[in-house]
């Protein structure tokens, strides 16, 4: 237990993970299967290796990093879009960093403004608004892809478009739900996840209610966490008492910074502004019912994808890339014949490579190749 | 870009436009404030809270070592660094905001 040492609170953490071993060890008894548990969330995959959380617990439990890194998820079409907007000489492209690298079928937005393409960093929708703004004689469109948690800026920043009148502006809208997609992911017969440790920031705007199907209709506990090492190991916990106790429920361990209601004026802001499109395309899931948004007709004038005229190709990943297997946990990112010779955090082949929080890159940078020869 | 960061809100920069000059480890922004106002009060009374700051908006209003531990936490996996180049690559870009 050298590790928690350097923990806010070791005394506590030594003791999370003392309990944690004596509630697996009654949950053992009778079982020759580990338990699983799914983090939905990106920077809980990335704070989870970063305090070598996985060394701290019995052979028991087992983490299962989910589909929770937007970057990661984005199809090769929608970067092959963003490219084609991108190069087109009235058009100054906005997009956040962690989008740059993700490789589209022929070249990264990165690759596209080494060639010339009036690409720029921003870092928040705003500035790409106020780009628009000083910038009258061009078009500039802003690349909106995450989770809730980024969807109220994005709506938020349309809303301040229209209120403006500043009509060179536009979002091409890559948002994307995670309640869908917990669902198309727990329909899948084969799927054999025990419980889920839920998404912090994004609760923090949809609030816990939404999650209450994974326990009504599909039997498992989800625990909101937040992401100190304690955060985790404290709902893991409580995942792991509710699996004892033979109990599925929504609980909240992170109500210092999640309302259970979540943020109405976020929520009203998104619903003014976006509709769930008919399905979303997802880089190694597929096609998901319902997991993505739009603008509603009456901010039809703010669409890049109706201002472009877009190819909106189904590209299909690379044959030998595992990426859709890692995503929904049936894999290890070792099992990808890329891992580590093809696919490298800097010549990324699948976009769990690319971004700090995708489980790739987070197997690359923490645990190198020590899991190939396990 | 998902985690945000913790700041303090030192100042509103225009109440009309809900944006609130923000403190993020002594780099200082405009931030949107729409989503923590509370509805009909002034803008003055946020001045001195601490907020979770996600791609320039305010987020959720936490307290001071709930931001002091987020922000550890960042510092440690290696995202505040990220975030705060980002943060600072906005304000080369857009003084104007
Ligand atoms: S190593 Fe690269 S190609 Fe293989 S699954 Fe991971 S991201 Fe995809």
């Amino acid at each position: 237990m050298r590790y928690v040492d350097e923990f806010r609170d070791p005394a506590l953490a030594a003791a999370l993970v003392k309990e944690i071993g004596a509630v697996c060890a009654r949950l053992e008894r009778g079982r020759d299967t580990p338990l699983t548990v799914m983090e939905v969330c990106g920077g809980h995959t990335h704070a989870i290796f970063r305090y070598g959380l996985e060394g701290l617990l019995p052979d028991l439990v087992e983490f299962v990093h989910g589909p929770g890194c937007p970057v990661c998820v984005l199809p090769m079409g929608r970067v092959d879009d963003c490219v084609a907007i991108a190069e087109r000489a009235e058009v100054i492209f906005a997009t956040f960093g962690d989008a740059m690298r993700v490789p589209g079928s022929s070249k990264s937005l990165l690759q596209a403004k080494a060639e010339g393409a009036d690409v720029r960093m921003v870092y928040s929708p705003l500035d790409a608004l106020a780009l628009a703004r000083k910038n009258p004689d061009r078009e500039v469109v802003f690349f909106g892809l995450g989770f809730e948690t980024t969807m109220p800026s994005t709506a938020l920043t349309v809303l301040r478009a229209a209120r403006e009148g500043t009509s060179n502006f536009s979002l091409f809208c890559n948002h994307i739900t995670i309640i869908p997609t917990l669902r198309a992911l727990l329909e899948q017969p084969d799927f054999g996840i025990d419980g889920f440790i839920g998404p912090g920031h994004v609760s923090m705007v949809i609030g816990t209610e939404p999650y209450r199907f994974i326990a009504e209709e599909f039997g498992r506990p989800l625990v909101v966490a937040g992401f100190e090492p304690i955060d985790l190991l404290q709902s893991l916990l409580m995942v792991l008492r509710q699996m004892e106790d033979g109990r599925a429920r929504i609980e909240n361990q992170y109500a210092r910074v999640v309302p259970d209601a979540g943020n109405p004026a976020a929520l009203a802001a998104v619903q003014q502004v976006y509709e769930p499109r008919e399905s979303f395309e997802w880089r190694g899931l597929g096609s998901i019912a319902g997991s993505g948004v739009r603008l509603r007709e009456a901010y039809a004038g703010f669409d890049a994808e109706k201002r472009f005229a877009l190819a909106a190709a189904q590209v299909a990943d690379p044959a030998q890339c595992r990426c859709g297997a890692v995503l929904t946990g049936a894999e290890k990112p070792w099992a990808c014949p890329e891992f580590g010779t093809g696919c490298t955090p800097e010549t990324p082949l699948g976009a769990l490579m690319v971004s700090s929080e995708g489980s790739c890159a987070a197997y690359y940078q923490y645990g190198g190749m020590r899991g190939a020869a396990a | 870009m998902c985690l945000g960061i913790p700041g303090q809100i030192v100042a509103v920069a225009d109440a009309d436009a809900m944006l609130c000059t923000v403190d993020v480890s002594g780099v200082r922004r405009a931030v949107d404030v729409a989503c923590v106002a509370a509805p009909g009060r002034p803008l003055d009374e946020l001045v001195g809270a601490w907020v979770l700051v996600h791609v320039g908006f305010a987020m959720s209003v936490i307290d001071e070592d709930e931001a002091a531990a987020t922000l550890k936490v960042l510092t440690e996996i290696g995202e505040a660094e990220a975030e705060m180049a980002a943060l600072r690559l906005g304000l080369d870009q857009n003084a104007t905001i």
